[in-house]
């Protein structure tokens, strides 16, 4: 081995313990990369290979009611690959395990073969008989959740009337990946499922014979999808059509796509975080290594090392604790990625997992890492490369130390010697002191940004149950019905309060832009269901026009005062204007806002409610159950604790992973960094301290020095990091956003003492390490050679 | 300035040939005059002892010639060779072919055995001894595999004069090499200058700030405020062991 690479190794072994802090802190950095990028990429890869396998169609469109033959006229259009109508119809379910409601979605299946598109993936059973008006297959998760078995008898509504079903399949479909009841962001396997009959059967309870009233198709290679569109709803027009629409609006593949591109998101941003503290740590023990060693670069450059000879002496320093990193990180990140790929296959159904990570993928982390790294040390390396040997030949000028500004207030006869010392070192290393304070308090800002999610969430949860939908119950009806429905609510026994709402689905445009969602009318003045203003104080609706939620209004570029063009997607889909008139505040979804009499205006028709909210006496739940079962026109009820409970169960299981991953690493990075500084500030000043102990100080008192600075700059710091790790989560939530949801910054006062505990931990433990060094200081080693 | 400055009387060659050298450090708004156009030359194989008092600019002188610095003007040739012009990349490749150093305050790498000290040397030189032979010439060579922490600071001198005689050096520059030490120890290293000088032929130039060892060299150049006061030659030079100091 060459004396060189000797000198750096042993160099390494001398800072082993803060190599080490930094290669793990790099190894955070690779292993979230890793980790995010692996599950990605495998999610990916698996959905790629399922919708592929499983003919997953592009394009979708339902409507009211059409002849068979008008299919083929469909696939007439330029661009259409294969076409395929079938019936889809919303039901009710009756389980005889569970006597809460369950709702459910009945697709048909071909007569003759497996569907020429949407394929089924049958875990277990067949596919109905044509023949067997009463044989269907279940969405596996449904199936599970209540435990059936191929031959279990249940009963759905269909169309009205109540009939017995046999189950003879289970099954998953790329169409419901994420499975999930209209209305709702969080699944239910137990009160919503998707089944399967023979077309037959279904066409016959709904008079659907030799009609269809969804089609779904795929696009040859190079169609020109919005052409296809705008064809499509021509046709579908006369027939009652909702506007079609592509894979990307596809309800399962949209949740799937924001998932991946949250997923997306985190990969790149912990990453970095993390990559930029373990630069950040590089540059500072680097550079005061640099610093430390000027005697030795100029000797060497003496004897006639080049520039390149020590660039390449110190770059080999921070590869070495960089490729430790990124080893480790990457076996770290492959064993996490297949921990979180397990964790979001509990969610997505698909029928298998294909865990895969790219070799360019972990290869890219790796050079991200060491172009960090470089970049961190790069001021460092080129310092000590270009270092004019004469220069560096005459010792440095002794240091200059002034009276602080602290002395100055008038304090000064209140700070002992010791205590002096200690600000007059901080202030005189004014840039090196604010760079350990900028470095602690990055440690503990970044436990926040692995903690705030978890407090985000509850208030989510709180505000969008708690203050805005505050229904015990929600009844949805088949179709628009009269207003006179709300009486015969109002009439059920247990039933205590009554809000009822009109749902319009709608495509709402302003200039290029447009968005598909729902306008509720709501009553005015309602208790129950209430907009929130951006201070989330409930708003009185106005009397005319749009409420949109803020989120919306950045979609799609409006204010108030402006006006938008709504395309209703029901009845003879009238296409009309209206102006905004205000924003309101919502975390969860997006959608528009009237008031109830306002919408009903606006659609020209009387008063006509789609549901209502009801609170109840929860005693008569049971019966009111019942009762609401059996009212003709109620499509489903929903329960609103099931919601919380549903979105506190997918929190738990996936963002409690995420939340325990992202906090021990934050938590590693904090220690890396205090420990760090410590160890920086003892080899800087052992020097000077073991002279002073020659005088005569005792190790207590040269403790006190060396601690007092720590202290005083970790004390300095967690203020300042609490304050930077909200600006972290703020940026995170910026980035995480989207119009499912978006997540707004609140962190618990539990979360900041946590985060400014670990980093007190850090530095007690740092500090005992460093006292125990103290303690050994060999004086005579110390004086003996010359810096 | 004397006309036969340019030829040694024996008619050796001169390596090095200054002509109105100067260096200038400003300092903010200070300027340090530390060289003011010196004129000197050294010759092949000469021992050379430089004085003159604190701040004369001696160092300033060494490192030039050493190619560590540059002058601020006139002209330094080494051999044919204007060093005056070199780049900071031929100023490396001059001083790892022909220059070996010798501080005062020894200058090893801490981390480095005493044989490792003088392997850094050795790898990168075209024609070096092997680090033993070098250290067995200083006289260490049971100490070898000794850390510099645990060499005495007379030892650690003589690792360091090993690390600079190991490439076989052109000339071997020494800047106040036993201003460290005590006497005794500070003629066992001038002794081993003396030798190197003598068994390879190095031309040799050490900065002292003790007259006695002047006895020693050749000649001797006294620096005064950053020109040369005069030279004067030895007619007998007095062996490392017979000075007192
Ligand atoms: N890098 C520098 N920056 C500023 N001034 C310098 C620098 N190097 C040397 N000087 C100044 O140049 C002058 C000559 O310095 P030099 O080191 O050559 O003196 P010297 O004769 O070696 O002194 P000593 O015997 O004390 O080592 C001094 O006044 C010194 O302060
Ligand atoms: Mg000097």
């Amino acid at each position: 081995m060459r004396a060189l690479t000797r000198k750096m190794w042993r160099d390494l072994w001398q800072v082993r313990a803060q190599a080490v802090a930094i290669a793990l802190v790099v190894m955070c950095g690779v292993g979230t990369y890793i980790m995010f990028l692996a599950t990605l990429g495998s999610l990916r890869d698996t959905q790629a290979s399922y919708y592929r396998e499983y003919r997953f169609a592009e394009i979708f469109a339902s409507l009211k009611r059409a002849p068979d033959a008008l299919g083929l006229r469909i696939g007439e259009i330029a661009g259409v690959n294969h076409v395929d109508t079938r019936v889809v119809v919303p039901i009710r379910l009756e389980m005889p395990d569970f006597d809460e409601p369950v709702t459910g979605l009945m697709a048909s299946l071909p007569d003759r073969g497996p569907p020429g598109l949407n394929a089924l993936y049958l875990s277990q059973g067949r596919l109905p008989d044509p023949l067997r008006a009463d044989e269907v297959v279940a969405s596996l998760p449904f199936a599970q959740a209540h435990g059936l078995d191929l031959g279990d008898r249940f009963y759905a509504v269909l169309n009205g009337r109540k009939q017995p079903l046999t189950l003879v399949g289970k099954a998953l479909s790329p169409e419901f990946v994420q499975l999930l009841r209209p209305g709702s962001v969080f699944p239910d396997y137990k009160r919503y499922g998707v089944f399967w009959m023979s077309r037959r059967a279904l066409g016959q309870a709904y008079d659907l014979e030799g009609a269809f009233n969804d089609i779904a198709l795929t696009l040859r290679a190079g169609a020109n999808a919005q052409f296809v569109i705008d064809r499509l709803d021509e046709l579908l027009g006369p027939y009652g059509g909702l506007g079609a629409y592509e894979r990307a609006d596809q309800r399962s593949h949209r949740f799937l796509s924001e998932e991946f591109n949250q997923l997306g998101t985190l990969a790149s941003l912990f990453p970095v975080l993390f990559m930029g503290i373990a630069a950040f740590l590089l540059n500072v023990v680097i550079g005061r290594i640099v610093t430390m060693q000027r005697e030795q670069i100029a000797t060497l450059k003496a004897f006639g090392y080049g520039n390149l000879g020590v660039l390449g002496h110190y770059l080999q320093f921070v590869t070495v604790i960089v490729a430790v990193g990124v080893i480790g990180g990457t076996l770290l990140g492959i064993w996490l990625g297949q921990r979180l790929s397990l964790v979001y296959m509990a969610f997505y159904h698909f029928p298998y997992l294909q865990f895969s990570l790219e070799p360019m993928t972990a290869a890219e982390a790796g050079a991200a890492s060491l172009l960090a790294a470089g970049a961190g040390t790069l001021f460092a390396v080129w310092r000590a490369a270009t270092l004019r040997p004469a220069q560096a030949m005459r010792p440095e000028p002794p240091a200059r130390y002034r009276e602080t500004w602290i002395e100055r207030l008038g304090v000064k006869r209140w700070l002992s010697q010791p205590a002096r010392m200690i600000f007059r070192h901080i202030q005189r290393r004014a840039v090196k002191s604010a760079l350990t304070i900028l470095g602690i308090a990055l440690g503990c800002g970044v436990i926040l940004t692995g903690l705030f999610q978890q407090d985000t969430v509850g208030y989510m949860v709180n505000v969008q149950y708690g203050m805005s939908q505050r229904e015990d119950l929600s009844v949805t009806f088949t179709e628009p019905t009269a207003y006179r429905a709300r009486f015969d609510l109002l009439g059920l026994r247990g039933i205590e309060h009554v809000e009822v709402f009109r749902a319009v689905a709608v495509k709402l445009r302003h200039g290029p832009r447009s968005y598909r969602t729902a306008i509720r009318g709501l009553e005015p003045d309602g208790d129950i269901q209430r907009v929130l203003d951006a201070r989330l104080r409930p708003v009185s609706l106005p009397a005319d026009g749009l409420l949109l939620t803020d989120y919306l209004g950045t979609l799609l570029d409006v204010r108030p005062g402006d006006s938008l063009l709504v395309e209703v997607l029901e009845g003879n889909r009238p296409v009309r204007e209206i102006p905004v008139v205000g924003l309101v505040k919502e975390y969860l979804g997006v959608s528009g806002y009237m008031e109830l009499g306002a919408l009903n205006r606006f659609m020209r028709e009387g008063p006509t409610i789609s549901g209502a909210y009801l609170s109840v006496d929860s005693a008569q739940l049971p019966e009111l159950f019942t009762a609401l079962e059996n009212m003709p026109r109620v499509a489903g009820v929903a329960q609103r604790v099931q919601e919380i409970r549903n979105f506190n169960r997918v929190m738990e299981e996936t963002m409690l992973f995420f939340t325990y991953v992202a906090t021990m690493f934050a938590v590693v990075i904090a220690f890396g960094v205090v420990y760090n500084s410590a160890r920086i500030a003892l080899t800087e000043r052992g020097r000077e301290l073991a002279s002073l102990r020659v005088l005569g100080f005792t190790r207590g008192e040269i403790s006190y020095i060396l601690l007092g600075e720590l202290a005083v700059l970790t004390l300095v710091a967690i203020p300042l990091g609490l304050l930077l790790g909200y600006w972290m989560c703020y940026y995170i939530a910026l980035a995480l956003q989207n119009d499912l949801f978006r997540v707004p910054v609140i962190l618990a006062p539990a979360t900041y003492a946590f985060a400014a505990s670990v980093v007190l931990v850090a530095a007690m433990l740092s500090g005992l390490v460093v006292r125990r060094r103290l303690d050994q200081l060999d004086l005579i080693a110390v004086l003996k050679t010359a810096e | 300035m004397t006309p036969q400055i340019d030829t040694d009387p024996a008619g050796k060659e001169a390596v090095f040939q200054a002509r109105g050298l100067t260096k200038v450090y400003s300092m903010g708004e200070v300027e340090v005059q530390a060289l003011r156009g010196v004129d000197i030359e050294f010759f092949a194989g000469e021992f050379v002892v430089l004085l003159g008092p604190s701040g004369s600019g001696k160092s300033t002188l060494l490192n030039i010639l050493g190619g560590l610095d540059s002058p601020s003007g006139g002209s330094v040739r080494y051999g044919d060779h204007d060093l005056s012009v070199y780049d900071d990349a031929a100023l490396t490749r001059y001083r790892r072919e022909h220059v070996g150093f010798v501080f005062q305050f020894y200058n090893l790498i801490p981390s480095l055995t005493a044989r490792e000290n003088v392997a850094l040397v050795t790898e990168i030189a075209a024609n070096p001894m092997t680090p033993e032979e070098a250290l067995a010439r200083v006289g260490l060579a049971e100490r070898m595999d000794h850390f510099p922490a645990q060499l005495s600071g007379g030892e650690q001198q003589r690792v360091a004069i090993a690390r600079a005689v190991a490439k076989r050096p052109d000339v071997l520059l020494c800047d106040e090499p036993t201003g460290a030490l005590d006497a005794q120890t500070g003629v066992l290293v001038l002794d081993v200058i003396a030798r190197v000088n003598r068994e390879l032929g190095t031309t040799t130039v050490v900065i002292t700030h003790n007259a006695v060892i002047a006895g020693m060299a050749d000649r001797v150049v006294y620096l005064s405020d950053g020109l040369v006061a005069r030279v004067e030659r030895n007619a007998q030079k007095v062996a490392a062991a017979q000075l007192r100091w």
